[in-house]
């Protein structure tokens, strides 16, 4: 399965919501999306993984550029996942200390006002 | 003899087939349902590893896919072509570094160094200033065990990641 993006507007947070497999070659995709929201002015952000099925060392690396690009307008890009296959790969990377990673994506709105 | 092997030209593309033909293998071969997400990330950290190594070093060459069963383990071997100990970040012990000291994520440590790099605009820079060496570090905590030797003519590094797959031994019980 291929990677699908849809992004919405909650109040002043964008949500962008992720499906199928980010690896190697669906990453560059992802990156793409976070950049051209960063330059578009959406500084905080939600990305929802719920429909993530695979996420690989590439994927991470997408997601600690996009927060990198956010923190630089001190703004925040929060995750939602509780799917135990992609949790697993935040915590064996110690990522689990660099993201905040919420159980749906109300809380990620609530912590974040 | 290798159950299924494969080989494959070094585009990024083709990760996903060594994937998806390793985790259906992988299931043929009665590995446990729960080491199949493990089967799958370390066999795409391997895949996609070799395709960068080959890609710098030996563009023309194909990365070299073999998984073998045994009535105990699941073995998958991917091989490259580059030069050796390329993106290979060993531990202090000699075996592998583990992905969060890697990235220096350790309890004790406060900003690692890539961290405080900005973000880098160069498309073909995927891996946000991650230390080269991070997925071998992913594979060590995904495989029971991992081992990286030379190629059979000295010629690139090949990673052989071994999951057991026979009855689990149980804990040992005094004898009565």
């Amino acid at each position: 399965m291929d990677l699908s993006l849809t992004t919405r507007q909650e109040g002043n947070h964008t949500v962008v919501v992720v499906g199928g497999e980010i690896d190697v070659y669906t990453a560059p995709k992802l990156r793409e999306q976070l950049i051209d929201l960063v330059s578009g002015g959406s500084y905080n952000l939600v990305v929802d993984m719920e429909g993530v099925e695979f996420l690989d060392s590439t994927g991470l690396g997408v997601l600690v550029g996009g927060l990198k690009r956010v923190r630089a307008h001190d703004g925040s890009l929060h995750l939602v996942c509780t799917q135990e296959r992609i949790l697993k790969i935040f915590r064996i990377t110690g990522l689990t200390k660099v993201f905040p990673i919420h159980s749906s994506v109300e809380d990620a709105l609530a912590a974040n006002e | 003899m290798p159950t299924v092997e494969l080989r494959f030209a070094a585009l990024n593309g083709h990760v996903r087939t060594a994937r998806m033909i390793a985790t259906a293998v992988s299931r043929r071969a009665g590995v446990p349902v729960g080491a199949t997400d493990e089967i799958k990330l370390a066999v795409t950290e391997a895949c996609a590893r070799a395709v960068r190594v080959n890609r710098r070093h030996a563009p023309q060459a194909p990365v070299h896919v073999a998984l073998t069963e045994t009535p105990d383990t699941f073995t998958v071997t991917v091989a490259d072509r580059g030069q050796a100990g390329d993106e290979v970040a060993p531990g202090p012990d000699g075996g592998l570094v583990t992905a969060s000291t890697l990235l220096d994520l350790e309890p004790e440590s406060t900003a690692p160094p890539w961290w405080s790099e900005p973000a880098d605009d160069d498309p073909a820079a995927d891996s946000a200033g991650f230390p080269p060496g991070l997925g071998l570090a992913l594979i060590e905590g995904l495989v029971d065990e991992v081992q990286i030797s030379r190629g059979a003519d000295g010629i690139g590094t090949v990673v052989a990641m071994t999951w057991h797959t026979g009855a689990v031994v149980p804990p040992s019980v005094p004898a009565l």
